[in-house]
């Protein structure tokens, strides 16, 4: 009997040597005689456990991990193939029943359902795992019903700006144009997440489905998928994906027959933060600088090629095939307040059990830190969050009891963005944060807007002045003023938030600085 | 440098009529020969009915494009703050140390060129490098030592 035994193919899962681990497998297997068909799935997001290898049972699936090259032969030699335990005492890396460990139970994943169980490129797989559901309800539905069903579910924009989806959906939906497009940010830059990643790596499919959906919603036959070039795995993910989906019938000038068209092309990015930015990403669509536009004109209304344009984060799309397949009361049932739904949280940085957390939102930052994160790896105390990429507010330990949801984060001056939690144990320096802070800014700045061109360097220059002891008082008054300049004065989020994380550091740990508490 | 036109005359026809050609012809031009030289600028620019102004502004834009040719390898060192928050300081200041080069440098034997990223979505896995197309992850200084010996070899 062939045994089927599953590995990553996750990038993150390769980092860690699952490649290695894999031919390790195959080989050992090959000399002992024995059957077995090895499946690349995605990562279950448990990362400090890849490479986690799984085996397929009677009784479900049994993970082993973090596998090495070095532990493949005791594996064999503990029959782990068979995870009959009767005889044998279970490997030392054994973590039993992989839908019974209680990182991963006590989760609740609705954009991530299918997320390192299924074979990523397989089309039959996808179907197999209610692959396509969401699309076939939405061709029985009217455009206006779609829009309506995405509207009532809660769903508001994952990458960032928490802006409700349905809205923008209903603007382009109401707009007269020869052409409309759909494009996907995929330009993930924010340090601290990689939730988007593991979606087009793992499972390339419900992004394409949610696209699709989007398209016939709103009446665009061309979508765009705008990836950061930091992800060549990802690229080939989902070119995969989308010439199975296209030679199915999925995508196409008839798709499922519904006599609607919809294309898809992913784009690759080249390296430029500000991208991510919705008008700067559409200037380097439309293949120049990634300048930020001025707003008005919204890109719902004079967006790509200056027609009608949905942009979406990867995960807002990626949520819509299960809101149509369950429908938007079902989304809307979970998450507390006006934040609806669940949120793919990234647990990062200095943390011993970091990785992907699907929970509906209202848990606190607290739990989510000592609970999943499992505390710092470095096994000191942890001093500082940044939630919310590079342009979100540290969060000191007192605040880390605020549960995760839009409003209460705006509450403490603080953003949810992304869903990225980067933790720092008390070696962190909070002076040199704020001022890395600046610094990428001024890497990073479009250069369109004064405040943020300008302010950006400036605001290194200070803080140096600060961290070596010069005018300490004068100076951080002078940061100060520098950032009010930047929150009112600049064109886009960057310049606009990079004062966040500087005065965050700045308010909550000003002995960083030189400055008493008072 | 004939030989050279002539495969990016090739890549410019075969791009050219895209909506918003530019950034997939530039990728297209990097990943075969390396980097885009600057003498190319004139032949994208016609094609594209673009002024050499623009296509150089577009090229120097983007962190990812380069006008001059790497080494054999591309080592990538991520900065951003979940691997500062892991010694990604460390891992720079050693890589720049036994590479005895900079940021966007080349080793002397042509082997490396060593580029800062912000960000690699592997910051469960702190600190992260990439070599060429591949990630790793919870690198240490000598996980780097053994890369960095593997890619001259």
């Amino acid at each position: 009997m062939t045994i089927k035994v599953y590995i990553p193919r996750d990038s993150s899962a390769l980092s860690m040597g699952a490649e290695k681990v894999a031919a390790a497998i195959a080989l050992e297997a090959k000399k002992r005689g024995l059957g077995i068909q090895i499946i690349r799935n995605g990562s279950r997001g448990l990362y400090w456990l890849e490479t986690m290898v799984e085996v397929a049972t009677e009784k479900g699936r049994v993970a082993y991990g973090p596998v090495k090259v070095k532990d493949v032969a005791s594996l064999f030699d503990a029959d782990f193939l068979n995870a009959n335990y009767a005889n044998v005492k279970p490997h030392s890396l054994s973590l039993g029943l992989t839908e019974e460990i209680a990182w991963l139970k006590k989760q609740q994943r609705l954009t991530f359902a299918r997320v390192g169980i299924t074979d990523p490129i397989s089309l039959t797989d996808y179907l197999a795992h209610d692959g396509y559901k969401g699309l076939k309800n939405a061709l029985q539905l009217s455009a206006a019903d779609i829009v309506k069903t995405v509207t009532d579910s809660g769903l508001r924009g994952r990458g960032g700006a928490a802006f409700p989806t349905g809205i923008k959906w209903k603007t382009v939906l109401g707009c007269e144009a020869t052409q409309k497009y759909i494009v996907c940010n995929a330009d993930e830059g924010d340090s601290g997440t990689f939730s988007d990643r593991m979606i087009m790596e793992n499972d390339p499919f419900v992004l394409i489905e949610g696209m699709t959906i989007a398209g016939i919603a709103v009446g665009a036959t061309q979508g765009y998928i705008y990836l950061r070039s930091e992800y060549p795995h990802a690229l080939v993910a989902l070119n995969a994906a989308i010439a199975s989906a296209t030679e199915a019938g999925y995508l196409g000038n008839n798709v499922l027959a519904s006599g609607k068209a919809f294309h898809l092309e992913v784009r690759r990015a080249a390296g430029a933060y500000v991208c991510g930015e919705e008008t700067s990403l559409l200037e380097s669509l439309e293949g120049k600088r990634g300048v930020v536009r001025f707003k008005p004109p919204l890109p719902a209304i004079e967006g790509l090629f200056g027609k009608p344009t949905v942009v979406n984060n990867v995960i807002s799309l990626a949520t819509v095939p299960i809101i149509l397949d369950k429908g938007a009361q079902y989304y809307a049932d979970y998450g507390m307040g006006r934040s609806r739904g669940t949120l793919p949280i990234q647990l990062a940085g200095n943390l011993k059990h970091g990785g992907l957390v699907e929970l509906a939102f209202g848990i606190t930052l607290r739990e989510l830190l000592y609970e999943y994160g499992g505390g710092s790896a470095t096994g000191k105390p942890i001093r500082a969050v940044q939630v919310g990429g590079p342009l979100g507010a540290f969060l000191p330990e007192s605040q880390f009891d605020t549960p995760l949801d839009y409003e209460e984060f705006t509450k403490i001056w603080a953003v949810l963005g992304h869903g990225g939690i980067v933790a720092f144990d008390d070696t962190v320096d909070m002076a040199k944060m704020a001022r890395y802070a600046f610094e990428f800014c001024a890497i990073e700045s479009c250069g369109k807007c004064t405040p943020c061109r300008i302010g950006s360097t400036r605001g290194v220059e200070v803080i140096d002045k600060i961290i070596a002891g010069k005018d300490t008082v004068k100076n951080i008054k002078l940061v100060r003023d520098l950032s009010d300049t930047m929150l009112n004065g600049s064109l886009c989020a960057l310049g606009g938030m990079t004062p966040y994380p500087v005065l965050s550091a700045m308010n909550h740990f000003p002995e960083d600085f030189g400055i008493s508490k008072s | 440098m004939q030989a050279l036109q002539t495969k990016i005359d090739v890549l410019i026809g075969q791009h050219q009529n895209m909506p918003g050609a530019l950034l997939p012809l530039l990728h297209a031009i990097q990943d075969n020969i390396g980097y885009i030289p600057e003498s190319s600028y004139t032949h994208i620019a016609k094609a594209l009915s673009l002024s050499v102004a623009e296509v150089h502004g577009v090229v120097s834009f983007y962190h990812h494009f380069r006008t001059h040719k790497p080494g054999s390898h591309i080592l990538q060192i991520c900065r951003a703050e979940s691997c500062q928050s892991m010694g990604s300081e460390a891992l720079e200041a050693h890589a720049k140390k036994c590479l005895n080069v900079d940021y966007h440098q080349t080793t002397a034997d042509d082997a490396i060129t060593l580029l800062p990223v912000y960000c690699l979505g592997n910051c469960a896995l702190s600190p992260a490098v990439m070599l060429d197309d591949e990630v790793y992850g919870r690198v240490s200084a000598a996980d780097l030592d053994s890369l960095i010996a593997e890619a001259k070899a």
